[in-house]
């Protein structure tokens, strides 16, 4: 009888050690759903990205069940480890090159970024070159536009004052 | 007296040269693009140049993976664009899975779903609950849609067996007798 | 009955333009009076014939006209009235109309002037109107036509202007599908209206500059003649911008104020230009400098206003803003062509006469200055342009479609706008003629001084970012410059009039209106900057979803969501859904705000309408993105907060002020007078003569 009783104990023991330890792994699980990326997470990749779908929308604000999936699936991929980089190429493989907010530095593309500094240097360029051409064209009556120039070179308020003064004096 | 003004010179030649190229080299540019935004969809008589569909795993074709349009020389290819997203899609997707159930077994005639800017999840969802069973594959990058200028979906594209195309449909079928009849034009 | 009618009146419209603009021709080769004045009467005479087709439009789109065909698309019966005459402009067709209606109410107005001393422009500046008249009218009628009604033949519908086929009857749907949600707006009145004032009154100024060229008549008249309309239309399109930045702000929901989208950035380039042109005008009325300039940046700016429409309405374009695709393509590429090729080969050919008067002699004097100020301006033009340009050319040479967005512009035009900023605050201090490092720097070193002590106070007490104190900076410099000007030139009234301060300042400000209007728009501006740089440096955004009672922590704000309902309002066809939060600071109560979502049944689309609380200091701005319908489980709440971005909106105020202020007639003759005299004797040669 002691043996019949021994053996229940042994097996409630071991039925409570196995509730135990289901409740202790169920827990852990539970545990690791809270490292789910939050809403912001999912923004700060989102907002790089424009929609596939939609027109110059980016895709952190597009309203459209086609976008909620996407912010689902960049969710699914932080959680998974993955980096920024990693998803941006990720959509990029998939859906073009025309869900990135500024084209990829590849190719063709290098024109973009070149293109406008070149253009702007080239045009300060040019102006400075006509305007020492000017300024050369201007020296040649030196003597005289000096003797000129000494009367206008007063500082700016005087100047001012003293045009505001011979205005009025006509005026009144 | 203003000789040291600057003269009274014209325009310097390089300089008009680059006005004008530049000038026309904008218009003609937005003239192309102007002209390809006109064009709309490809066109039945229009040749369709060889592409590649990855497809899902469990939809494959014939065990491969990834099919290109001229391993169906000879047959009819019925190409479907649809998303999981796309409410008209819906309207359709059962119909299309009975066409190609009743075609199934000829052996000439093949259906494929090209699924547009989709998430896989969804997209399998999608095939589960229509329960689809003709080949299907995600359109990398929309280089297909783009080649045939789709401008939504559902879009369908009828192939001939010379790989011209010879039909297209745009929106969903209403029954599977339209698929059917289109279909039924170029089976001898 | 009534949409024959219309058309009817349209066609005529387009004739009289076209017997308009060959009788100007004819009258000005054959220099025949006569014919320019019937030129000039035709002109005038389009402005009653497009208003009526204008009326008859508004009262088939108000009287649920649904058989014709834009009525159908742009309203429905669930539209308030005033909703749906602003539907005039809801749809390509209309605001073409639209377009057509403004054009005639400017050069008609145009025509009414008194042309005593400038008849020679008068042909010129007629066939220019009337060749853009025509093809905008003729678009109308032969593409977009307004009054298409459907009609049923053969089992099929479609819109035609009469009848397709013989038996065919007119079809009238129950319902319009009524205008887009997120037009449905108070901002649909007034940001489209004020856009496309901007863009048209810019072809009266255009068309003068041409007249000039064409006459040879290249001296300050044409400029003194348009000055003040390219005031008023750069002030109609500056608000227009505002307009729409605040609307985006406040409906689209995605808590911000401009989003660098090709269809913004086309209305963008022409206010760039626009701006440059009234600057640089100044050289030439003081100096008789800067003629090609000026000549160029006019011209620019209509052709961009021109080119911007026409990309924005072809669908060349990819952008929420732009219209669908349009049959207008190429008849409207043909008209952008000819005019852009017209007014370059016109200004090549005048290059020559377009002649300086004087030169400038330092590289810091006003209007070398104002050169750079150009030279600015055309820098942003020319990342703006590429920037939209650039994604045409990829698709078209590798097939490939990007997108150009916001890092691309704000990383290239931030120096740029610096740069601006910084030139606001020098230049009204550099002296014309000849200005050294040494007297600007005489005239600068105190603002140069307060602005960097407000830089350091902000560095302890608001931020160490260096963007934003360089912007500080900047904008310190600017205020405190330009007040500086109004403080020298009243106590220098007070020297020499013994007035005390107040009358000093208004009598001051009275006399120049041109300087001071444009000191208080440098102010304007400054404030503008401080609101942009809150937002683009500081905003915090953050989002998450709570159940009822729960709140979210951002920036010093708690936000406790407490609860949602949602109801339908069958008048008006929408269902609104709205949460109420309460907001806490510091655990001090402030308010409660109401974001809301409302679902238009008809379009099947919704409506995000944040809560906003605005102050000085931030917004606080809750957006509602989501609930779960059954149950209050929870509501997903995006929120943002902004810092400064209300100075943007006190800016344009003030920048509206400044305006109207510098656009005010002068009323006193003798005031006048001294100021041209002032101008006359600046522009002697320096030189021995």
């Amino acid at each position: 009888m002691n043996n019949t009783f021994y053996k229940k104990s042994l097996r409630i023991t071991y039925l409570a050690l196995l509730l135990l330890a289901a409740l202790l792994v169920s827990t852990s699980i539970v545990f690791a759903q809270d490292d789910i990326p939050t809403d912001d997470d999912v923004n700060e990749v989102a907002k790089q990205l424009y929609c596939p779908v939609c027109e110059n929308t980016p895709l952190d604000v597009c309203p459209t069940e086609a976008c909620r999936q996407w912010r689902e699936l960049i969710r699914t991929q932080l959680g998974e480890g993955m980096t920024e980089q990693q998803i941006k190429d990720y959509f990029v493989a998939n859906y073009g090159a025309r869900v990135l907010s500024e084209p990829p530095r590849t190719g063709l593309n290098w024109l973009v970024y070149i293109l406008p500094p070149v253009i702007i240097l080239l045009g300060a360029f040019f102006l400075f070159r006509s305007f020492r051409e000017w300024t050369k064209a201007s020296a040649t009556a030196a003597t005289i536009s000096a003797e000129r120039s000494e009367s206008e070179s007063s500082p700016a308020k005087d100047d001012y004052v003293a045009r505001l003064e011979e205005e009025l004096k006509k005026r009144k | 007296m203003t000789e040291n003004i600057p003269q009274k010179r014209g325009v310097p030649l390089w300089a008009q040269i680059s006005i004008w190229v530049f000038l026309v080299a904008l218009l003609v540019l937005v003239g192309i693009i102007l002209g390809k935004r006109q064009q709309g969809n490809v066109q039945p008589g229009d040749k369709i140049p060889d592409f590649s569909l990855p497809l899902f795993s469990g939809y494959e074709y014939a065990g491969k993976s990834e099919v290109k349009l001229s391993d169906f020389q000879g047959k009819v290819v019925v190409l479907n664009f649809w998303a999981s997203w796309c409410k008209p899609c819906e309207q359709e997707a059962a119909e299309l899975e009975e066409a190609w159930k009743s075609y199934e077994a000829d052996g000439r005639v093949v259906f494929l779903g090209a699924d547009y800017v989709d998430t896989e999840p969804e997209a399998r969802a999608y095939l589960k609950k229509f329960g689809i069973t003709f080949s299907n594959g995600p359109d990398m990058g929309t280089k297909i849609s783009q080649m045939f200028r789709i401008s939504g979906v559902p879009e369908t594209y009828f192939i001939d067996p010379n790989g011209v195309l010879y039909y297209v449909k745009i929106g969903p079928f209403v029954s599977v007798d339209e698929i059917k009849s289109i279909v039924a034009q170029k089976l001898p | 009955m009534l949409a024959e009618f219309g058309f009817g009146v349209l066609v005529v419209s387009l004739v009289v333009a076209i017997y308009s603009g060959t009788a100007a021709v004819n009258g000005a080769l054959n220099k025949s009076s006569a014919m320019v004045e019937s030129a000039r009467r035709a002109m005038l005479l389009t402005f009653p014939l497009i208003s009526i087709a204008a009326g008859t439009l508004i009262y088939l789109l108000v009287n649920n006209h649904y058989e014709v065909a834009f009525v159908y698309e742009v309203t429905s019966r669930s539209m308030p009235t005033y909703l749906k005459v602003t539907a005039w402009w809801g749809g390509q067709a209309g605001s073409l109309v639209f377009w057509s209606w403004l054009l005639a109410v400017f050069t008609s107005a145009v025509t009414l002037r008194k042309w005593d001393r400038d008849i020679e422009f008068l042909p010129w500046v007629v066939l220019v109107s009337a060749v853009t008249l025509t093809f905008f009218l003729g678009m109308t009628v032969i593409f977009e036509n307004p009054f298409a009604r459907y009609w049923l033949a053969n089992g099929n519908v479609a819109p035609s202007m009469f009848s397709p086929a013989s038996g065919a009857t007119i079809f009238t749907p129950d319902d319009g599908q009524g205008l887009n949600p997120l037009l449905r707006h108070p901002g649909m009145v007034i940001h489209p209206p004020m856009l496309y004032l901007g863009f048209v009154s810019f072809v009266i100024p255009y068309a003068f500059a041409m007249a000039a060229l064409i006459t040879g008549r290249t001296d300050d008249r044409w400029i003194r003649i348009t000055r003040r309309w390219a005031l008023w239309a750069w002030l109609f399109l500056s608000f227009g911008l505002v307009l729409g930045g605040r609307w985006a702000y406040d409906v689209l929901g995605w808590g911000g104020y401009w989003g660098w989208d090709p269809v913004e950035i086309a209305a963008f380039m022409p206010w760039l230009t626009g701006t440059a042109f009234l600057h640089s005008v100044m050289i030439q009325e003081k100096r008789g400098l800067l003629k090609h300039w000026n000549m160029i940046l006019i011209i620019l700016t209509y052709a961009l206003v021109i080119f911007g429409t026409f990309l924005t309405r072809s669908g060349v374009l990819s952008s929420v803003h732009a219209f669908a695709n349009s049959p207008i393509g190429p008849f409207f590429m043909g008209f952008v062509s000819l005019t852009l090729v017209a007014s370059v080969a016109l200004v090549i050919w005048r290059w020559p006469i377009l002649r300086s008067e004087t030169e400038m002699k330092s590289m810091l004097s006003r209007e070398a200055l104002f050169l750079l100020n150009n030279l600015l301006f055309i820098s942003i033009l020319v990342v703006c342009f590429w920037g939209v340009i650039f994604p045409l050319v990829s698709e078209l040479f590798t097939g490939q479609k990007v997108t150009v967005g916001p890092p691309f512009y704000e990383r290239a035009t931030a120096p740029l706008f610096a740069g601006l900023l910084f030139l606001m605050a020098v230049a009204p201090l550099s002296a014309w003629g000849h200005s050294t490092v040494q007297t600007l720097g005489r005239a600068i070193w105190k603002s140069v001084t307060a602005a960097l002590v407000i830089v350091v106070v902000l560095f302890f007490t608001y931020t160490k970012n260096i963007v934003a104190l360089v912007g500080f900076f900047l904008v310190a410099l600017a205020l405190s410059a330009t007040i500086n000007e109004f403080w020298r030139g009243a106590r220098a009234r007070q020297k020499t009039q013994n007035e005390n301060f107040f009358t000093a300042i208004s009598r001051l400000m009275g006399r120049n209106r041109r300087r001071y209007g444009g000191y208080i728009i440098h102010i304007s501006m400054a404030l503008m900057a401080i609101g942009i740089l809150g937002i683009e440096v500081f905003q915090t955004q953050t989002q998450g979803t709570l159940a009822a009672g729960e709140s979210m922590d951002i920036s010093g704000y708690t936000v406790e969501y407490r609860e949602l309902a949602s109801w339908d309002s069958t008048g008006e066809g929408v269902n609104h859904t709205r949460a109420v939060v309460d907001v806490y600071k510091n655990g001090i109560y402030l308010g409660e705000l109401n974001p809301r979502i409302d679902y238009f049944f008809d379009s099947q689309q919704n409506m995000t309408i944040p809560g906003q609380r605005s102050t000085l200091r931030d917004d606080l701005y809750v957006l509602l993105v989501d609930w779960q319908p059954v149950s209050s489980i929870g509501a997903t709440f995006k929120i943002f907060v902004n810092p400064l971005v209300n100075w943007l909106w006190i800016g344009s105020l003030v920048f509206l002020l400044g305006v109207i202020f510098a656009a005010w007639p002068d009323n006193d003759p003798a005031e006048e007078t001294a100021r041209r005299n002032v101008s006359r004797s600046n522009r002697q040669p320096s030189a021995a003569d």
